[in-house]
């Protein structure tokens, strides 16, 4: 039952064969027995799961249309959640019931799905191997000597393990796409302003972006269009139609132009690794596709303008964390400097304030030119890049990581090799772009993801692009060993 | 760019984090290892290129200016580690 897609499973619902309860039971058993190895929840809510499954039956019983009424899913432990409690990976939030649901999370609950719990993730969404959350690492699947990725990490995990049937994300340098492509997902980061960031805990506002993960790309255009949307309460919100996700999914890719830019086959890509995204993109060229080469001269500079752009808005918006209003608040202060020292002191982990040392010095009196100017400015060159790329293709094809998972404690003690992992995710967040991750060919049993990056709102493009992939190939359908 | 524990020191006040004597050598190495990194972009010309700070093209939304928001105070304040008549408790500020 656990890998059946979200269609397979709602033509279930309705033909009686199960119930969205019994399916709710089902994966929170299947949660008890193997998450423990995994740790890819923070937060698992029976009670309120097996509630919201009842009225879900109710709905499915008066006969009301909608494929994820009853659909047992996760959340990223970003989203804020009324009833439960909203960590974001970190000690600072770990009493933190939020007052409201995310958009996300309501637009999700009005469209009927279950929540089965929130996800491990690394703190702040702060890191490529979910290595930083103060709940502990989450392990891979496939490996589970090996990192799933991050940030989203528990969500890659727990949908990979099938111990949800779909989880959400959300990516601001890679955290949807690269931890798909270490459990073997499909995972859509959508155009920057397509889905709500209302409620989502702010990390990098011009870079943050929620999307969904699951195990092929009708069940990511299916939970796409219950997430994506206009949405008042964020003023970054893209006020553009939402258009039909799942009608063009079967659309024929002849003539298809695909984008290969030799700058995401540099130094550093695993040998192995390129050859399974070239074996891939070879598999577009015999579905009719016509190859392209693309340039993206100073994508190689992404990664450092990263590091100003994020931790500088990252250090903004963190400054809320006060020890005051909500979060933790350290014992007995001496006065309030000594209050704010200390409660952030003690609530966040090493790398959440290394990244708002780095942000504050960015933008401190000085150096404001130096750092944040000059990202600002390059980010445009990179965005511009893109720009021209898109007047020769219609999607840019390439790996989404240069290597498979890494072991775990491999890369957690230098931060500036673990950025690295990010090499070719980042680009796209500056420029606001859509990108997708989905597995092709395995390299010594543990999955590759192929990245696919397309043109602002193109997102019903590249689930085509992806779901023709996935009716000639079977990748996004092998599951881990040892969770059946 | 190279950072000492000095730097460091300044840098946390301005962002109000409390960092141990011992911590602030270790973070310093951190720090001007990522700055490193970012010194990269100084390859690239940039004297012609306009920032890009946000990547739509799209100017700020203006709404009516109605009240939305109710009053949820109680609410909110129970989220809080202190609170007491409606107000948030700090140590005194005022001598």
């Amino acid at each position: 039952m656990h890998n059946k897609t979200i269609a397979e499973l709602a033509a279930g619902l309705r033909a009686g064969e199960f119930t969205s309860v019994q399916l709710t039971r089902y994966f929170l058993d299947r949660i008890k027995r193997f998450d423990g190895s995994l740790n890819s929840y923070i937060s698992v809510c029976e009670e309120e799961a097996l509630k919201q499954a009842k009225a879900a039956d109710e709905r499915i019983k008066a006969g009301e249309e909608g494929w994820l009424i009853g659909i047992p899913i996760a959340h990223k432990d970003i989203f804020c959640t009324d009833s439960v409690r909203t960590s974001c990976g970190s000690k600072m939030l770990d009493s933190f019931v939020a007052p409201y649901d995310a958009t996300v999370v309501e637009k999700l609950k009005k469209a009927g799905v279950v929540m089965l719990g929130k996800t491990n993730m690394d703190e702040f969404a702060m890191g490529s191997s979910n290595e930083t959350s103060w709940y502990g690492p989450v392990k891979n699947p496939w490996n589970t000597e090996t990192v799933p990725g991050g940030s989203s990490g528990g969500s890659a995990a727990c949908v990979s393990a099938r111990l949800a049937v779909a989880a959400t994300g959300t990516d601001t340098g890679g955290s949807i796409r690269q931890p798909a492509a270490l459990c073997g997902l499909t995972g859509l980061k959508p155009t920057y302003g397509r889905i709500s960031r209302y409620g989502m805990i702010a990390f990098a506002s011009s870079l943050d972006q929620a999307g969904p993960m699951t195990a092929n790309a009708e069940d990511a255009a299916i939970l796409l269009q219950a997430m994506a949307g206009f949405d008042q309460r964020d003023s970054t919100s893209a006020q553009q139609d939402v258009p039909d996700y799942t009608s063009g999914l079967n659309n024929d890719l002849a003539g298809l132009k695909i984008g290969v830019a030799q700058e995401y086959f540099g130094e550093g890509l695993d040998a192995e690794v390129e050859a399974s995204i070239r074996s891939a993109i070879e598999k577009y060229r015999e579905l009719g596709a016509e190859i392209v080469d693309i340039s993206l001269p100073n994508s190689g500079l992404s990664v450092p303008v990263y590091y100003v752009v994020a931790p500088a808005e990252c250090s903004s918006n963190l400054s809320r964390f006060d020890g005051v209003r909500y979060g933790h608040r350290c014992d007995d202060p001496r006065d309030l400097e000594d209050l704010y020292k200390r409660s952030r002191a003690e609530g966040f982990g090493a790398e959440v304030k290394r990244r708002i040392l780095i942000g504050t010095y960015a933008l401190s009196a000085g150096y404001y030119d130096a750092y944040y100017l000059k990202a600002q400015q390059i980010r445009h060159l990179i965005s511009d890049d893109f720009e021209q790329a898109f007047k020769q293709c219609d999607v840019i094809m390439g790996p989404t990581s240069p290597t498979t998972a890494f072991k775990l404690g491999e890369k957690a003690d230098d931060p500036v090799t673990m950025y690295l992992s990010d090499i070719y995710t980042i680009a796209t967040n500056l420029a606001g772009l859509p990108g997708m991750s989905i597995p092709c060919e395995q390299v010594n049993g543990m999955p590759v993801g192929l990245q696919i990056i397309g043109n602002y709102f193109d997102e019903a493009r590249l689930l085509n692009v992806a779901h023709k992939f996935q009716q000639v190939t079977d990748w996004h359908k092998k599951n881990p060993v040892g969770f059946e | 760019m190279s950072l000492t524990p000095d730097d460091v020191q300044k840098i946390a006040h301005l962002a109000r984090l409390g960092v141990t004597e011992q911590e602030k050598a270790s973070v310093a190495s951190d720090l001007t290892n990522i700055l490193d990194l970012v010194e990269q972009m100084n390859q690239v010309d940039t004297s012609a290129v306009v920032p890009m700070s946000h990547p739509l093209h799209m100017t700020q939304r203006l709404r009516p200016d109605e009240v939305t928001e109710t009053d949820q105070r109680e609410k909110f304040q129970a989220l809080s580690p202190a609170v007491e008549n409606g107000l948030f408790l700090v140590p005194k500020v005022i001598e």
